[in-house]
Protein backbone atom coordinates (compact mmCIF):
# COMPACT_ATOMS: atom_id res chain seq x y z
CA UNK A 1 0.00 0.00 0.00
CA UNK A 2 1.50 3.70 -1.19
CA UNK A 3 0.63 6.73 -1.97
CA UNK A 4 1.75 7.18 -5.76
CA UNK A 5 2.26 10.36 -8.16
CA UNK A 6 2.36 10.25 -11.46
CA UNK A 7 3.93 13.33 -13.36
CA UNK A 8 2.15 15.76 -11.14
CA UNK A 9 2.22 19.53 -12.07
CA UNK A 10 0.65 22.70 -10.40
CA UNK A 11 0.14 26.30 -10.96
CA UNK A 12 -0.99 28.54 -8.77
CA UNK A 13 -3.25 31.34 -10.41
CA UNK A 14 -3.51 29.71 -13.59
CA UNK A 15 -4.71 32.06 -16.68
CA UNK A 16 -3.59 35.31 -14.32
CA UNK A 17 -0.86 37.58 -14.32
CA UNK A 18 0.58 35.79 -10.99
CA UNK A 19 0.93 32.60 -12.66
CA UNK A 20 3.55 30.47 -11.25
CA UNK A 21 4.73 26.85 -11.79
CA UNK A 22 4.95 25.22 -8.43
CA UNK A 23 5.63 21.97 -8.66
CA UNK A 24 6.47 20.29 -12.30
CA UNK A 25 5.91 16.53 -13.23
CA UNK A 26 6.65 15.27 -9.79
CA UNK A 27 6.89 11.26 -10.04
CA UNK A 28 7.29 9.99 -6.29
CA UNK A 29 5.76 6.26 -4.60
CA UNK A 30 5.55 7.06 -0.69
CA UNK A 31 5.67 3.55 1.00
CA UNK A 32 3.69 2.46 3.48
CA UNK A 33 5.62 2.62 7.17
CA UNK A 34 8.82 4.73 5.51
CA UNK A 35 9.34 7.70 7.48
CA UNK A 36 10.62 10.41 5.09
CA UNK A 37 12.33 13.70 4.84
CA UNK A 38 11.76 16.67 2.70
CA UNK A 39 13.94 19.33 1.93
CA UNK A 40 13.89 22.43 -0.37
CA UNK A 41 14.99 26.42 -0.06
CA UNK A 42 12.08 28.35 0.63
CA UNK A 43 9.99 28.32 -2.11
CA UNK A 44 10.42 25.35 -3.61
CA UNK A 45 7.43 23.69 -3.69
CA UNK A 46 7.36 21.48 -0.14
CA UNK A 47 3.89 22.94 1.41
CA UNK A 48 2.12 22.99 -1.92
CA UNK A 49 3.61 18.88 -2.95
CA UNK A 50 2.26 17.82 0.52
CA UNK A 51 -1.17 19.67 -0.01
CA UNK A 52 -1.64 17.17 -3.12
CA UNK A 53 -1.52 14.07 -0.91
CA UNK A 54 -4.66 14.34 0.96
CA UNK A 55 -6.67 15.89 -1.48
CA UNK A 56 -6.44 20.12 -0.33
CA UNK A 57 -5.29 20.87 -3.54
CA UNK A 58 -5.75 19.10 -7.01
CA UNK A 59 -2.97 19.01 -9.47
CA UNK A 60 -3.42 20.90 -12.55
CA UNK A 61 -1.96 17.89 -14.58
CA UNK A 62 -1.22 14.02 -13.44
CA UNK A 63 -2.61 11.81 -11.36
CA UNK A 64 -2.22 10.62 -7.67
CA UNK A 65 -2.78 6.78 -6.60
CA UNK A 66 -3.60 6.64 -2.74
CA UNK A 67 -3.45 2.37 -2.56
CA UNK A 68 -4.27 2.08 -5.94
CA UNK A 69 -7.10 4.25 -6.11
CA UNK A 70 -6.98 7.62 -8.04
CA UNK A 71 -7.92 9.91 -5.83
CA UNK A 72 -9.59 12.51 -8.65
CA UNK A 73 -12.01 9.84 -9.38
CA UNK A 74 -15.82 10.79 -9.16
CA UNK A 75 -16.77 8.48 -6.42
CA UNK A 76 -13.47 8.52 -4.74
CA UNK A 77 -14.14 9.95 -0.98
CA UNK A 78 -12.12 12.94 -0.25
CA UNK A 79 -13.17 13.27 2.99
CA UNK A 80 -11.88 9.79 4.16
CA UNK A 81 -8.53 9.85 2.19
CA UNK A 82 -8.13 13.13 5.21
CA UNK A 83 -9.32 10.93 7.71
CA UNK A 84 -6.44 8.24 7.08
CA UNK A 85 -3.71 11.47 5.97
CA UNK A 86 -3.43 13.83 8.64
CA UNK A 87 -1.55 17.08 7.83
CA UNK A 88 -0.60 19.37 10.33
CA UNK A 89 -0.11 22.94 8.95
CA UNK A 90 3.06 25.09 8.86
CA UNK A 91 1.61 28.24 10.83
CA UNK A 92 -0.76 26.69 13.30
CA UNK A 93 -2.71 29.82 13.77
CA UNK A 94 -4.29 28.78 10.90
CA UNK A 95 -6.54 26.52 12.79
CA UNK A 96 -6.96 27.00 16.50
CA UNK A 97 -10.69 28.39 16.59
CA UNK A 98 -12.59 26.64 19.95
CA UNK A 99 -12.56 28.19 22.92
CA UNK A 100 -10.61 25.14 25.08
CA UNK A 101 -7.60 23.41 24.08
CA UNK A 102 -9.48 20.41 24.91
CA UNK A 103 -12.04 21.24 22.61
CA UNK A 104 -10.20 22.55 20.05
CA UNK A 105 -8.21 18.79 19.49
CA UNK A 106 -11.62 17.05 19.78
CA UNK A 107 -12.28 18.69 16.65
CA UNK A 108 -11.15 16.25 14.62
CA UNK A 109 -12.31 13.02 15.99
CA UNK A 110 -15.49 14.39 16.19
CA UNK A 111 -15.85 15.23 12.95
CA UNK A 112 -14.78 11.33 11.67
CA UNK A 113 -18.09 10.36 13.30
CA UNK A 114 -16.96 9.49 17.10
CA UNK A 115 -19.27 9.96 20.04
CA UNK A 116 -18.19 12.54 22.71
CA UNK A 117 -16.47 10.66 24.93
CA UNK A 118 -14.44 8.69 22.59
CA UNK A 119 -13.45 11.88 21.09
CA UNK A 120 -12.35 13.51 24.72
CA UNK A 121 -10.24 10.51 25.19
CA UNK A 122 -8.38 10.66 22.02
CA UNK A 123 -7.68 14.21 22.67
CA UNK A 124 -6.41 13.59 26.03
CA UNK A 125 -4.13 11.26 25.02
CA UNK A 126 -2.81 12.81 22.42
CA UNK A 127 -2.50 16.59 23.98
CA UNK A 128 -0.26 14.49 26.74
CA UNK A 129 2.00 12.91 23.58
CA UNK A 130 2.38 16.28 22.80
CA UNK A 131 3.62 17.27 26.32
CA UNK A 132 1.36 19.70 26.97
CA UNK A 133 0.52 20.37 30.84
CA UNK A 134 -3.02 19.46 32.07
CA UNK A 135 -3.19 22.73 33.84
CA UNK A 136 -3.58 24.60 30.03
CA UNK A 137 -6.50 21.97 28.51
CA UNK A 138 -8.94 24.29 29.56
CA UNK A 139 -7.51 27.37 28.70
CA UNK A 140 -7.94 29.22 24.99
CA UNK A 141 -5.68 28.47 22.81
CA UNK A 142 -5.59 31.95 21.71
CA UNK A 143 -3.15 32.70 24.53
CA UNK A 144 -0.79 30.34 24.15
CA UNK A 145 2.91 31.02 23.32
CA UNK A 146 3.83 29.96 19.60
CA UNK A 147 5.40 26.70 20.94
CA UNK A 148 2.45 25.64 22.67
CA UNK A 149 -0.01 26.44 19.98
CA UNK A 150 1.89 24.52 17.64
CA UNK A 151 1.81 21.26 20.10
CA UNK A 152 -2.24 21.86 20.49
CA UNK A 153 -2.16 21.93 16.05
CA UNK A 154 0.08 18.47 16.29
CA UNK A 155 -2.29 17.17 18.77
CA UNK A 156 -5.14 18.62 17.14
CA UNK A 157 -4.12 16.17 14.07
CA UNK A 158 -2.52 13.52 16.05
CA UNK A 159 -5.99 12.45 17.91
CA UNK A 160 -7.32 11.59 14.45
CA UNK A 161 -5.18 8.63 14.03
CA UNK A 162 -4.05 8.76 10.97
CA UNK A 163 -1.89 6.06 8.90
CA UNK A 164 0.26 8.82 7.40
CA UNK A 165 1.19 12.13 9.25
CA UNK A 166 2.22 14.53 7.06
CA UNK A 167 4.16 17.39 9.30
CA UNK A 168 5.19 21.21 7.76
CA UNK A 169 8.14 22.19 9.60
CA UNK A 170 6.80 20.84 12.85
CA UNK A 171 9.49 22.52 14.60
CA UNK A 172 9.45 25.72 13.50
CA UNK A 173 9.12 28.08 17.03
CA UNK A 174 10.08 25.44 19.52
CA UNK A 175 13.43 25.80 21.77
CA UNK A 176 15.58 22.83 20.93
CA UNK A 177 14.13 21.13 23.95
CA UNK A 178 11.14 21.10 22.63
CA UNK A 179 11.67 20.60 19.26
CA UNK A 180 13.98 17.34 20.48
CA UNK A 181 10.84 16.08 22.89
CA UNK A 182 8.38 16.40 19.30
CA UNK A 183 10.72 14.54 17.01
CA UNK A 184 11.03 12.02 19.58
CA UNK A 185 7.23 11.54 19.96
CA UNK A 186 6.87 11.29 16.16
CA UNK A 187 9.34 8.63 15.82
CA UNK A 188 8.09 6.76 18.42
CA UNK A 189 4.72 6.39 16.52
CA UNK A 190 6.84 5.86 13.52
CA UNK A 191 8.21 2.64 15.08
CA UNK A 192 5.14 1.54 17.48
CA UNK A 193 2.52 2.41 15.15
CA UNK A 194 4.35 1.85 11.92
CA UNK A 195 2.68 5.31 10.77
CA UNK A 196 3.85 6.38 7.47
CA UNK A 197 5.62 10.01 8.59
CA UNK A 198 6.46 12.83 6.09
CA UNK A 199 8.36 15.54 7.38
CA UNK A 200 8.84 18.88 5.76
CA UNK A 201 11.79 20.66 7.69
CA UNK A 202 14.84 22.95 6.92
CA UNK A 203 16.90 21.71 9.96
CA UNK A 204 19.61 19.10 7.51
CA UNK A 205 20.62 17.77 11.56
CA UNK A 206 16.91 16.90 11.94
CA UNK A 207 16.18 15.04 9.29
CA UNK A 208 19.93 13.50 8.82
CA UNK A 209 18.83 11.87 12.75
CA UNK A 210 15.04 10.69 12.11
CA UNK A 211 14.18 10.27 8.37
CA UNK A 212 15.04 7.04 6.30
CA UNK A 213 14.80 9.33 2.99
CA UNK A 214 15.19 12.20 1.91
CA UNK A 215 13.38 14.34 -1.21
CA UNK A 216 14.94 17.22 -2.12
CA UNK A 217 12.97 19.67 -3.89
CA UNK A 218 14.44 22.79 -6.02
CA UNK A 219 12.48 24.69 -8.19
CA UNK A 220 9.27 22.70 -7.80
CA UNK A 221 11.25 19.84 -9.13
CA UNK A 222 12.73 16.43 -7.15
CA UNK A 223 16.41 16.92 -7.29
CA UNK A 224 16.99 13.90 -5.25
CA UNK A 225 15.41 11.07 -3.76
CA UNK A 226 17.19 8.66 -1.79
CA UNK A 227 18.78 7.51 1.69
CA UNK A 228 20.59 10.77 3.72
CA UNK A 229 23.69 9.60 3.71
CA UNK A 230 23.34 9.14 -0.29
CA UNK A 231 21.95 12.70 -0.87
CA UNK A 232 24.68 14.36 1.60
CA UNK A 233 27.19 12.82 -0.57
CA UNK A 234 26.05 15.73 -3.01
CA UNK A 235 26.31 18.68 -0.05
CA UNK A 236 28.38 20.84 -2.75
CA UNK A 237 25.56 20.44 -4.98
CA UNK A 238 22.84 21.18 -2.19
CA UNK A 239 24.90 24.34 -1.22
CA UNK A 240 24.51 25.53 -4.41
CA UNK A 241 20.54 25.64 -4.20
CA UNK A 242 20.68 26.80 -1.27
CA UNK A 243 20.85 24.19 1.55
CA UNK A 244 23.52 22.72 3.37
CA UNK A 245 24.55 19.14 4.74
CA UNK A 246 24.52 18.16 8.49
CA UNK A 247 27.39 20.07 10.24
CA UNK A 248 28.78 17.12 10.98
CA UNK A 249 29.08 15.98 7.59
CA UNK A 250 31.63 18.88 6.89
CA UNK A 251 33.31 18.08 10.23
CA UNK A 252 34.19 14.50 8.85
CA UNK A 253 34.77 15.81 5.88
CA UNK A 254 37.10 18.43 7.06
CA UNK A 255 38.88 15.30 9.24
CA UNK A 256 39.64 13.62 6.22
CA UNK A 257 41.35 16.29 4.50
CA UNK A 258 43.31 17.12 7.74
CA UNK A 259 44.84 12.95 7.51
CA UNK A 260 42.28 11.66 9.34
CA UNK A 261 40.86 8.28 8.06
CA UNK A 262 36.98 8.80 9.18
CA UNK A 263 33.56 7.82 7.66
CA UNK A 264 32.93 10.75 5.37
CA UNK A 265 29.62 9.12 5.22
CA UNK A 266 28.38 9.98 8.72
CA UNK A 267 25.20 12.00 9.17
CA UNK A 268 24.12 12.01 12.71
CA UNK A 269 26.63 13.03 15.94
CA UNK A 270 26.40 9.29 16.93
CA UNK A 271 27.76 8.18 13.84
CA UNK A 272 30.58 10.39 13.49
CA UNK A 273 31.22 9.80 17.42
CA UNK A 274 31.43 6.29 17.12
CA UNK A 275 33.84 6.96 13.45
CA UNK A 276 36.38 9.04 15.29
CA UNK A 277 36.38 6.78 18.41
CA UNK A 278 37.21 3.84 16.22
CA UNK A 279 39.70 5.92 14.13
CA UNK A 280 41.38 7.11 17.67
CA UNK A 281 41.70 3.66 19.06
CA UNK A 282 43.28 2.41 16.23
CA UNK A 283 45.79 5.20 16.13
CA UNK A 284 46.41 4.49 19.53
CA UNK A 285 46.41 0.37 18.74
CA UNK B 1 -12.53 29.84 -6.26
CA UNK B 2 -11.41 32.85 -3.83
CA UNK B 3 -9.16 34.51 -6.54
CA UNK B 4 -11.62 35.29 -9.15
CA UNK B 5 -12.31 38.56 -8.47
CA UNK B 6 -10.46 41.16 -10.30
CA UNK B 7 -12.27 44.32 -9.55
CA UNK B 8 -8.98 46.40 -8.65
CA UNK B 9 -6.07 43.66 -9.05
CA UNK B 10 -3.44 45.27 -10.94
CA UNK B 11 -2.23 43.63 -13.97
CA UNK B 12 1.82 44.62 -14.16
CA UNK B 13 3.12 45.48 -17.91
CA UNK B 14 5.67 48.47 -19.51
CA UNK B 15 3.22 50.94 -21.51
CA UNK B 16 2.59 54.26 -22.05
CA UNK B 17 -0.71 54.18 -20.08
CA UNK B 18 0.60 52.45 -16.97
CA UNK B 19 3.30 55.10 -16.50
CA UNK B 20 0.83 58.23 -16.70
CA UNK B 21 0.19 59.95 -13.26
CA UNK B 22 -2.86 58.28 -11.75
CA UNK B 23 -4.59 61.68 -11.44
CA UNK B 24 -4.74 61.68 -14.83
CA UNK B 25 -6.35 58.25 -15.44
CA UNK B 26 -8.79 58.93 -12.33
CA UNK B 27 -9.69 61.62 -14.40
CA UNK B 28 -9.77 60.07 -18.03
CA UNK B 29 -11.87 57.14 -16.25
CA UNK B 30 -14.52 59.78 -14.76
CA UNK B 31 -14.46 61.78 -17.92
CA UNK B 32 -15.06 58.44 -19.83
CA UNK B 33 -18.14 57.51 -18.22
CA UNK B 34 -19.44 60.98 -18.56
CA UNK B 35 -18.89 61.06 -22.12
CA UNK B 36 -20.48 57.81 -22.30
CA UNK B 37 -23.99 59.19 -20.82
CA UNK B 38 -23.25 61.93 -23.35
CA UNK B 39 -23.53 59.71 -26.15
CA UNK B 40 -26.49 60.07 -28.42
CA UNK B 41 -26.39 58.50 -32.05
CA UNK B 42 -24.03 56.23 -33.84
CA UNK B 43 -21.13 58.60 -34.42
CA UNK B 44 -20.60 59.67 -31.12
CA UNK B 45 -20.61 56.17 -30.17
CA UNK B 46 -18.33 55.21 -32.82
CA UNK B 47 -15.69 57.92 -31.07
CA UNK B 48 -16.23 56.09 -27.29
CA UNK B 49 -15.38 53.00 -29.51
CA UNK B 50 -11.90 54.16 -30.91
CA UNK B 51 -10.73 55.84 -27.62
CA UNK B 52 -11.75 52.78 -25.42
CA UNK B 53 -9.64 50.10 -28.23
CA UNK B 54 -7.34 52.63 -28.35
CA UNK B 55 -6.30 53.11 -24.67
CA UNK B 56 -6.92 49.01 -24.33
CA UNK B 57 -4.10 48.75 -26.98
CA UNK B 58 -2.12 51.07 -26.07
CA UNK B 59 -2.24 49.55 -22.40
CA UNK B 60 -1.06 45.98 -23.22
CA UNK B 61 -3.49 44.14 -20.88
CA UNK B 62 -4.40 40.79 -22.39
CA UNK B 63 -8.07 41.82 -23.20
CA UNK B 64 -9.02 38.63 -21.24
CA UNK B 65 -8.28 40.30 -18.04
CA UNK B 66 -11.14 43.01 -19.15
CA UNK B 67 -13.66 40.46 -19.95
CA UNK B 68 -12.82 39.33 -16.41
CA UNK B 69 -14.95 42.38 -14.86
CA UNK B 70 -18.22 41.79 -17.24
CA UNK B 71 -18.70 38.32 -16.42
CA UNK B 72 -19.86 40.02 -13.13
CA UNK B 73 -22.58 42.64 -14.57
CA UNK B 74 -24.08 39.99 -17.49
CA UNK B 75 -27.29 39.27 -15.50
CA UNK B 76 -27.69 43.09 -14.85
CA UNK B 77 -26.97 44.16 -17.98
CA UNK B 78 -29.90 41.03 -19.38
CA UNK B 79 -32.31 42.69 -16.98
CA UNK B 80 -31.41 46.18 -18.35
CA UNK B 81 -31.85 45.04 -21.67
CA UNK B 82 -35.19 43.37 -21.53
CA UNK B 83 -36.19 46.37 -19.72
CA UNK B 84 -35.44 48.71 -22.08
CA UNK B 85 -36.83 45.86 -25.07
CA UNK B 86 -40.26 45.66 -23.51
CA UNK B 87 -40.76 48.51 -21.30
CA UNK B 88 -40.47 51.71 -23.94
CA UNK B 89 -43.17 52.69 -25.03
CA UNK B 90 -43.05 54.14 -29.16
CA UNK B 91 -43.81 53.08 -32.54
CA UNK B 92 -44.46 49.36 -32.38
CA UNK B 93 -41.81 47.19 -34.38
CA UNK B 94 -42.97 43.66 -33.56
CA UNK B 95 -45.59 42.70 -31.17
CA UNK B 96 -47.00 39.18 -29.76
CA UNK B 97 -49.41 38.10 -27.23
CA UNK B 98 -48.96 40.87 -24.70
CA UNK B 99 -45.33 42.22 -25.34
CA UNK B 100 -44.42 44.70 -27.63
CA UNK B 101 -41.19 45.79 -28.83
CA UNK B 102 -40.80 49.18 -29.96
CA UNK B 103 -38.18 51.00 -32.19
CA UNK B 104 -37.33 53.06 -29.27
CA UNK B 105 -37.26 50.34 -27.48
CA UNK B 106 -34.94 48.49 -29.38
CA UNK B 107 -32.35 51.40 -29.81
CA UNK B 108 -32.49 52.23 -26.04
CA UNK B 109 -31.86 48.42 -25.48
CA UNK B 110 -28.70 47.97 -27.65
CA UNK B 111 -27.31 51.80 -26.34
CA UNK B 112 -27.58 50.72 -22.91
CA UNK B 113 -25.95 47.46 -23.06
CA UNK B 114 -23.13 49.23 -25.16
CA UNK B 115 -23.09 51.83 -22.17
CA UNK B 116 -22.66 49.27 -19.37
CA UNK B 117 -20.10 47.19 -21.44
CA UNK B 118 -17.80 50.61 -22.17
CA UNK B 119 -18.41 51.65 -19.06
CA UNK B 120 -17.04 48.05 -16.74
CA UNK B 121 -14.29 48.26 -19.06
CA UNK B 122 -13.28 52.05 -18.91
CA UNK B 123 -13.16 51.60 -15.56
CA UNK B 124 -10.79 48.21 -15.95
CA UNK B 125 -8.71 49.77 -17.65
CA UNK B 126 -8.25 52.26 -14.85
CA UNK B 127 -7.67 49.29 -12.31
CA UNK B 128 -5.83 47.26 -14.41
CA UNK B 129 -2.93 50.01 -15.01
CA UNK B 130 -2.42 51.34 -11.61
CA UNK B 131 -1.44 49.83 -8.66
CA UNK B 132 -3.62 50.28 -5.34
CA UNK B 133 -1.05 52.86 -3.94
CA UNK B 134 -0.88 54.69 -6.84
CA UNK B 135 -4.30 54.91 -6.71
CA UNK B 136 -5.11 56.09 -2.91
CA UNK B 137 -1.89 58.72 -3.64
CA UNK B 138 -3.91 60.13 -6.98
CA UNK B 139 -7.03 60.50 -4.75
CA UNK B 140 -5.24 61.69 -1.70
CA UNK B 141 -3.37 64.75 -3.75
CA UNK B 142 -6.67 65.20 -6.10
CA UNK B 143 -8.47 65.90 -2.73
CA UNK B 144 -5.88 67.59 -0.84
CA UNK B 145 -7.98 70.99 -1.22
CA UNK B 146 -10.23 69.44 0.55
CA UNK B 147 -8.40 69.30 3.67
CA UNK B 148 -8.83 73.09 3.95
CA UNK B 149 -12.38 72.46 5.00
CA UNK B 150 -11.31 69.87 7.71
CA UNK B 151 -12.02 66.52 5.58
CA UNK B 152 -8.96 64.55 7.10
CA UNK B 153 -7.62 63.24 3.09
CA UNK B 154 -4.68 61.77 4.25
CA UNK B 155 -6.15 59.90 7.13
CA UNK B 156 -8.88 58.41 4.50
CA UNK B 157 -6.43 57.69 1.52
CA UNK B 158 -4.52 55.89 4.45
CA UNK B 159 -7.13 53.63 5.30
CA UNK B 160 -8.50 53.18 2.12
CA UNK B 161 -4.57 51.88 0.68
CA UNK B 162 -4.60 49.55 3.92
CA UNK B 163 -7.44 48.25 2.90
CA UNK B 164 -6.42 47.54 -0.55
CA UNK B 165 -3.58 46.04 0.28
CA UNK B 166 -5.60 43.85 2.72
CA UNK B 167 -8.08 42.24 0.60
CA UNK B 168 -5.58 39.74 -0.89
CA UNK B 169 -4.10 38.57 1.64
CA UNK B 170 -7.17 37.99 3.98
CA UNK B 171 -8.11 36.09 0.88
CA UNK B 172 -5.31 34.02 0.82
CA UNK B 173 -5.58 33.59 4.73
CA UNK B 174 -9.05 32.34 4.18
CA UNK B 175 -7.66 29.87 1.60
CA UNK B 176 -5.00 28.48 3.90
CA UNK B 177 -7.61 28.12 7.27
CA UNK B 178 -10.37 26.13 4.90
CA UNK B 179 -7.31 24.00 4.24
CA UNK B 180 -6.21 23.04 7.65
CA UNK B 181 -9.57 22.50 8.78
CA UNK B 182 -10.64 21.02 5.85
CA UNK B 183 -7.58 18.54 6.36
CA UNK B 184 -9.10 17.81 9.84
CA UNK B 185 -12.50 16.46 8.65
CA UNK B 186 -14.83 19.96 8.42
CA UNK B 187 -16.81 20.17 5.92
CA UNK B 188 -18.05 23.35 4.40
CA UNK B 189 -20.34 22.46 1.39
CA UNK B 190 -23.03 19.68 2.28
CA UNK B 191 -25.45 20.41 4.93
CA UNK B 192 -28.57 22.83 5.01
CA UNK B 193 -28.31 26.45 5.56
CA UNK B 194 -28.22 26.12 9.62
CA UNK B 195 -25.44 23.62 9.57
CA UNK B 196 -23.70 25.30 7.13
CA UNK B 197 -23.56 28.60 8.98
CA UNK B 198 -22.36 26.30 11.72
CA UNK B 199 -19.86 25.14 10.25
CA UNK B 200 -18.17 28.44 9.14
CA UNK B 201 -17.29 28.91 12.97
CA UNK B 202 -13.74 26.77 12.23
CA UNK B 203 -13.25 29.20 9.49
CA UNK B 204 -14.53 32.41 11.07
CA UNK B 205 -12.85 31.95 14.27
CA UNK B 206 -9.25 32.35 13.01
CA UNK B 207 -9.87 34.33 10.43
CA UNK B 208 -11.19 37.13 12.60
CA UNK B 209 -8.57 36.27 15.57
CA UNK B 210 -5.99 36.93 12.30
CA UNK B 211 -7.35 40.08 11.12
CA UNK B 212 -7.43 41.66 14.70
CA UNK B 213 -3.86 40.56 15.23
CA UNK B 214 -2.59 41.95 12.03
CA UNK B 215 -4.30 45.05 12.33
CA UNK B 216 -2.34 45.65 15.49
CA UNK B 217 0.54 44.51 14.84
CA UNK B 218 0.60 46.92 11.31
CA UNK B 219 -0.37 49.71 14.09
CA UNK B 220 2.52 48.72 16.25
CA UNK B 221 4.79 48.65 13.47
CA UNK B 222 3.83 52.03 11.78
CA UNK B 223 3.97 53.56 15.45
CA UNK B 224 7.36 51.89 15.65
CA UNK B 225 8.40 53.88 13.05
CA UNK B 226 7.16 57.18 13.83
CA UNK B 227 4.11 57.55 12.05
CA UNK B 228 1.54 60.41 13.34
CA UNK B 229 -0.56 60.93 10.59
CA UNK B 230 -0.29 63.41 7.26
CA UNK B 231 1.09 66.74 8.83
CA UNK B 232 4.17 68.04 7.81
CA UNK B 233 4.55 64.20 6.14
CA UNK B 234 6.76 64.50 2.77
CA UNK B 235 6.58 61.87 -0.07
CA UNK B 236 9.26 59.48 -1.28
CA UNK B 237 7.57 60.07 -4.80
CA UNK B 238 5.76 62.92 -5.15
CA UNK B 239 2.96 63.09 -7.92
CA UNK B 240 4.51 65.39 -10.73
CA UNK B 241 2.77 65.90 -13.89
CA UNK B 242 5.06 65.37 -16.76
CA UNK B 243 4.82 66.31 -20.71
CA UNK B 244 2.85 62.62 -21.59
CA UNK B 245 0.62 63.41 -18.60
CA UNK B 246 -0.39 67.12 -20.47
CA UNK B 247 -0.70 65.53 -23.88
CA UNK B 248 -2.97 62.52 -21.95
CA UNK B 249 -5.08 65.31 -20.90
CA UNK B 250 -5.18 66.83 -24.42
CA UNK B 251 -6.32 63.62 -26.15
CA UNK B 252 -8.92 63.27 -23.20
CA UNK B 253 -10.59 66.85 -23.91
CA UNK B 254 -10.31 66.17 -27.38
CA UNK B 255 -12.43 63.24 -27.31
CA UNK B 256 -14.68 64.69 -24.97
CA UNK B 257 -15.23 67.75 -27.06
CA UNK B 258 -15.61 64.57 -29.85
CA UNK B 259 -18.39 63.14 -28.17
CA UNK B 260 -20.34 66.58 -27.56
CA UNK B 261 -20.01 67.66 -31.28
CA UNK B 262 -21.15 64.21 -32.44
CA UNK B 263 -24.27 64.83 -29.82
CA UNK B 264 -25.39 68.26 -31.45
CA UNK B 265 -24.74 68.27 -34.69
CA UNK B 266 -24.78 64.21 -35.91
CA UNK B 267 -27.44 62.47 -33.66
CA UNK B 268 -28.30 59.78 -35.63
CA UNK B 269 -30.53 57.57 -34.65
CA UNK B 270 -31.90 59.93 -32.23
N1 LIG C 1 -1.40 30.67 -2.44
C1 LIG C 1 -0.47 30.88 -3.36
N2 LIG C 1 -0.72 31.64 -4.44
C2 LIG C 1 0.21 31.86 -5.39
N3 LIG C 1 1.44 31.35 -5.36
C3 LIG C 1 1.76 30.57 -4.32
C4 LIG C 1 0.83 30.29 -3.26
N4 LIG C 1 1.44 29.49 -2.36
C5 LIG C 1 2.68 29.28 -2.82
N5 LIG C 1 2.89 29.92 -4.00
C6 LIG C 1 4.13 29.89 -4.80
O1 LIG C 1 4.44 28.54 -5.10
C7 LIG C 1 5.81 28.28 -4.90
C8 LIG C 1 5.99 27.14 -3.91
O2 LIG C 1 5.52 27.53 -2.64
P1 LIG C 1 5.50 26.57 -1.36
O3 LIG C 1 4.67 27.24 -0.32
O4 LIG C 1 5.10 25.22 -1.78
O5 LIG C 1 7.04 26.60 -0.93
P2 LIG C 1 7.75 25.90 0.30
O6 LIG C 1 8.78 24.99 -0.27
O7 LIG C 1 6.76 25.31 1.23
O8 LIG C 1 8.49 27.12 0.99
P3 LIG C 1 8.77 27.39 2.57
O9 LIG C 1 10.00 26.63 2.92
O10 LIG C 1 9.03 28.86 2.61
O11 LIG C 1 7.56 26.98 3.34
C9 LIG C 1 6.42 29.59 -4.46
O12 LIG C 1 7.05 30.16 -5.59
C10 LIG C 1 5.29 30.44 -4.00
O13 LIG C 1 5.53 31.78 -4.32
MG1 LIG D 1 6.11 25.75 3.17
Amino acid sequence: MSIILDKVNYVYGEGTAYQTQALSDINLELKDGQFIGIIGHTGSGKSTLIQHLNGLIKATSGAIYFNGQDIYDEDFDLRELRNRVGLVFQYPEHQLFETTIFDDVCFGPKNQGLSKGEAGLRAFEALRSVGMPESLYYQSPFDLSGGQKRRTAIAGVLAMKPEVLILDEPTAGLDPAGRDEILDLIAAMHKERGMTVILVSHSMEDVAKYVERIIVMNQGRVMYDDAPKEVFRHYKELESVGLAAPQVTYLMHELKERGLNVNTEATTVLEAYESLLGVLRKGRA
Amino acid sequence: MLRDITLGQYYPADSVIHKLDPRVKLSAAMIYIISLFCCKGIAAFFAATVFLITVIKLSKVPFQFMVKGLKAIVVLMLLTAVFNLFLTPGKPLVSFLIFTITEEGLKNAVFMAVRLTYLILGTSVMTLTTTPNGLTDGLEKSLSPLNKIGVPVHVIAMIMSIALRFIPILIEETDKIMKAQMARGADFETGNLIRKVKNMIPLLVPLFVSAFRRADELAMAMEARCYNGGEGRTKMKPLRYQAKDRIAYLILFGYFAAVIVCRIFLPWPA
